[in-house]
């Protein structure tokens, strides 16, 4: 179907986007990045802004810099963007990897990273991404600057902490020290879909012993969220496939699928082993 | 209604001015208001890759993005392929390599694969074929049109040796 009528704005200062922002989001007013997400939503006619407000044209929001032990990616950063070349260590890898899993390439032209954030949807890699290593975010509005926690942002099924009149004025990750070790997973019905079960780990291991691990999962509850109990249960031993096997299956206990597709727990188990299993360097059928 | 938008369109190199709403897409502005109905539609949502147009040297979705957002870039669609009546090397391995049956697809596959090789004529197999996942065909089941790509990578090759 076509996109239902709007009024479009193209604002050419960041001062000037938000200003509109906050007249226009109380009258449906909306940030349009990549319409990657938001378009087809409107062609389904399942969103109807009033306004878009094109951030596109703004100069100087597709940066993406490291510095301070951090990568921060702007808001107008595509997916695209995203490549090992352009992030040192592991995090360069690791980024790279999950960027081939996000839609197909002429989606990732376009589509932007921050996007797939403020639209929160819960088998989003990128929200994974966030969810997993602590990213924080920066929201921006007319009222100031500030910065939201990655437990904090997602508040549930494509809701985040942002308030309407706020732009998602960049994302910062924590760059991963040499010699971490990560692994991705998802299974999806074919290449480029959004995720049945999504799962990231990263996992520092000195002198074959975990010291520290992170398991994310996504597209399973209504956002994605780290796995605790599976995590502790990996600190101060040796990363076996036998350990490895027990702490995808506490992982499993402790989720809260939002449907009740009776395949979605195994899929999530079978997603969080196989990444464990890449971090740890092991293969674990 | 909401108020029609002064838009010039640069495509395959030619200015077409257009007069559209905001929530004129591309492709159906490339289609209704330039004429160029070689860019089809299929979902309308991004899904099936028919409407696959390059901005500035980029495949996009041109049913994702709105006319009046391409607005001084480069777009270039499948009329603007063959050259002074010649088709592309693209075009004709498609045809010598059996890569349409109905050609719904065709257009958006003609795209894609401009850029690829545009990109990279030297990119593995692997790349090759993730990418060209990109687009449904409901026809070819995507062999021949891996072998058209892939036929006309090794003549692009050829001629500009690396
Ligand atoms: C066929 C297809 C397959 C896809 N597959 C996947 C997939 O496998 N995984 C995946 O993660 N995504 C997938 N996507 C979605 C894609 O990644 C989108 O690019 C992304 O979800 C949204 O980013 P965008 O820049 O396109 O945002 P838009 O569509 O422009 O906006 C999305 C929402 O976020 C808001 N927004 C955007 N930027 C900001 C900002 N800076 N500040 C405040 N609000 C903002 C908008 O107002 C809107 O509500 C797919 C899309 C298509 C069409
Ligand atoms: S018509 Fe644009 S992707 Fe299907
Ligand atoms: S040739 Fe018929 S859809 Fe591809």
């Amino acid at each position: 179907m076509k996109p239902p009528p709007f009024h479009y704005h193209a604002p050419r200062t960041e001062a000037e986007a938000l200003a509109l922002l906050a007249e226009l989001a109380p009258a449906e007013g909306r940030i349009l990045a990549g319409g990657q997400s938001l378009v087809p939503a409107m062609a389904l006619r399942v969103a109807r802004p009033l306004h878009l407000i094109d951030i596109n044209g703004l100069p100087g929001l597709d940066r993406l810099d490291v510095g301070d032990g951090h990568l921060r990616i702007g808001p107008l950063v595509r997916h695209a963007m995203i490549r090992r070349e352009s992030v040192p260590g592991p995090l360069g890898a690791l980024l790279d990897k999950v960027r081939g899993h996000i839609a197909h390439l002429p989606i990732r032209t376009r589509g932007t990273v921050c996007g797939s954030l403020a639209n929160a949807d819960p088998a989003s890699e990128w929200c994974l991404v966030v969810a997993t290593l602590g990213g924080e975010m920066t929201a921006r509005s007319l009222r100031g600057e500030r910065a939201i926690a990655a437990e904090d942002f997602f508040q549930g099924f494509m809701a985040t902490a942002l308030e309407p009149d706020e732009l998602l004025a960049g994302l910062r990750l924590p760059l991963l020290a040499d010699g971490t070790r990560w692994g991705f997973h998802e299974f999806s019905r074919r290449a480029g879909d959004y995720a049945q079960a999504a799962s990231l780990v990263v996992m520092e291991v000195r002198d074959g012993v975990v010291l520290a691990a992170r398991i994310g999962i996504g597209a399973v509850e209504d956002r994605p969220r780290r796995l605790p109990e599976a995590e502790a249960l990996l600190i101060g031993r040796a990363p076996t496939a036998e350990l490895l096997r027990q702490a995808a299956a506490t992982a499993r206990a402790t989720l809260l699928p939002t449907d009740d597709d009776p395949t979605r727990p195994a899929l999530a188990e079978a997603m969080i082993r196989r990444a464990l299993a890449d971090a740890a360097g092991i293969a674990l059928p | 209604m909401t108020e029609a938008l002064d838009v010039t369109l640069t495509v395959n190199g030619e200015r077409h001015a257009v007069r559209v709403e905001a929530r004129r897409t591309l492709a159906d502005a490339l289609r209704e208001d330039c004429g160029l109905t070689g860019t089809h539609l299929g979902c309308e949502h991004g899904v099936c890759g028919a409407c696959t147009v390059l901005l500035d040297g980029e495949p996009v979705r041109a049913c994702l993005l709105f006319a009046v957002q391409a607005q001084g870039r480069a777009i270039r669609t499948v009329e603007g392929l063959a050259e002074g009546g010649e088709l592309s090397p693209l075009q004709r391995a498609f045809i010598e390599n059996h890569a349409l049956q109905c050609g719904y697809c065709t257009p958006g596959f003609l795209m894609l694969g401009t850029a690829l090789l545009e990109r990279d004529p030297t990119m593995s197999d692997e790349a090759l074929v993730d990418a060209l996942s990109s687009n449904i065909c409901r026809c070819t089941g995507y062999a021949n049109i891996a072998k058209a790509v892939r036929a006309a990578a090794a003549e692009m090759r050829e001629r500009v040796p690396a």
